[in-house]
């Protein structure tokens, strides 16, 4: 009999984790319909900005701007790496990080040296246990609400430090969400900011409404375009750390139904090893009786 | 009576309009200036302000605006922001708070080192949403 109980036990503990992981499922699934509602609501400001600025890049000259210029020597290299704060998200983290080593590892053999700004608990924790340098780290941000203002501050940050020599290059290591089932790590240069390329349909438009050739531009285009690049700086950062969190919570989604399917398995399993033990002991009983009859009979 | 013009204000996080208007003044850079319907395509950055519009049946609205700027094109006005706040959406509380804060630390200006343009940004930031509530609080 011990060993039925026993069993029970085991029945009864692998419920009690299928309960968590469903609700942290439902939890990821509601806060990822949060998260793709903003990434919605920034798309229209994100098109809009990129459309303004790759026709008024097209006006202005090539030396419009400092933060356009790729430095001839790349000495130091930022990278701003985005993860979660937590984990049981399956292989989001790791990808990431992955990811960030590999461009380490890249600029460590061309003896560029490199810095972290994290972005997310599980990068700074990485970077701690490995000693690199980091030079800021920002908690609680990836994967909540959070505002435009964040990426401003910190996108303003990484233009001082391009501008006073702090860094040559700067990357975003962020992780890009395709679709539900789709998240994959990915690189962008934020700086210098690289050439600006106008897409194929914005051209189009542009000249069916004839945009540029009569736009008047107050302050010169030069100066609005000074005035705008940083603020793409922005945009992208924001972008990315839109994209990081919707993955964030799609990942979990994703793992935490992995794992409350492998408990409705398990149950499955351990529920027949528990009916066959219980028949086991039936039969036993019976053959003691039918054994002490025959006895008796004699 | 001219055709009404498309207006639509932008920010990272919402739409915050996206409405008829017959008239739109907007806080330029070198200057408030107002857009009709049929304005010729027009690029300005905006400063820090109120912008406001009369909507289709002529009332007017008020538009906390910072950071931003704005594209005119004949039949629609684009403002790009960092952030926009209808009239009804300020906070009263924290625009008076911000106030309080930024003038403190410009009093203290020269004594520490204080970040004065900062400061004075928010200061401007504050004091224009509390104008734009209480201009409306005053009607």
């Amino acid at each position: 009999m011990a060993k039925l109980k026993e069993i029970q036990l085991k029945i009864s503990g692998v419920k009690k984790t299928k309960q968590i992981t469903s609700a942290m499922k439902m939890v990821a699934s509601s806060k990822l319909r949060g998260a793709q509602m903003s990434m919605e609501a920034f798309r229209p400001y994100a098109g809009k900005y990129a459309e303004v600025l790759g026709s008024l890049a097209e006006r202005a000259g090539d030396q419009a701007s400092p933060l356009l210029e790729p430095r001839e020597e790349v000495k130091k290299v930022g990278i701003v790496l985005c993860t979660s704060d937590r984990g049981l998200c399956g292989g989001f983290n790791s990808g990431l990080i992955n990811k960030a080593i590999s461009l380490l590892k890249e600029y460590s053999e061309k003896n560029i040296e490199v810095s972290f700004t994290n972005f997310g608990k599980k990068g700074f924790d990485w970077c701690r246990n490995n000693n690199k340098v980091v030079e800021e780290k920002h908690l609680g941000i990836i994967g909540s609400r959070f505002g435009f203002n964040i990426a401003s501050v910190a996108g303003r940050k990484m233009i001082d430090g391009f501008l006073d020599g702090t860094y040559d290059e700067v990357y975003v290591v962020y992780s890009e969400f395709l679709n539900m089932a789709r998240q994959v790590p990915a690189v962008k240069k934020l700086l210098p900011i690289p050439p600006i390329e106008v897409e194929g349909e914005g051209i189009e438009e542009a000249e069916e409404e004839g945009f540029m050739a009569e736009h008047i531009c107050e302050p010169s285009p030069d100066e609005l375009l000074n005035e705008m690049l940083p603020k793409n700086v922005y945009i992208q950062l924001f972008s990315a750390f839109l994209e990081t969190s919707t993955s964030e919570h799609a990942a979990r989604m994703t793992a935490m139904d992995n794992a409350t399917r492998a408990c409705n398995d398990m149950i499955t399993e351990l529920k027949t090893i528990f009916n066959k033990a219980r028949q086991a002991a039936i039969t036993a009983d019976l053959m003691d009786i039918v054994g002490g009859a025959e006895a008796l009979k004699g | 009576m001219a055709e009404n013009i498309l207006l639509e204000v932008v920010t990272p996080e919402k739409v915050v309009v996206s409405e008829k208007a017959q008239i739109v003044m907007a806080p330029g850079n070198l200057g408030e200036f107002g857009v009709l319907s049929g304005h010729t395509p027009f690029l300005s950055t905006l400063n820090i302000g109120r912008l406001h519009y009369k909507d289709e049946s002529g009332n007017e609205q008020s538009i906390f605006i910072s950071g931003g700027f704005a594209e005119a094109l004949p039949d629609k006005v684009t403002v790009l922001a960092e952030s926009a706040e209808r009239e009804r959406e300020i906070d009263v509380e924290r625009a008076k708070e911000a106030m309080e804060r930024a003038r403190k630390r410009l009093a203290e200006k020269g004594k520490q080192d204080i970040d004065v343009f900062r400061a004075e940004i928010a200061l401007k930031r504050a004091l224009y949403r509390l104008y734009i509530t209480e201009a409306v609080a005053i009607k």
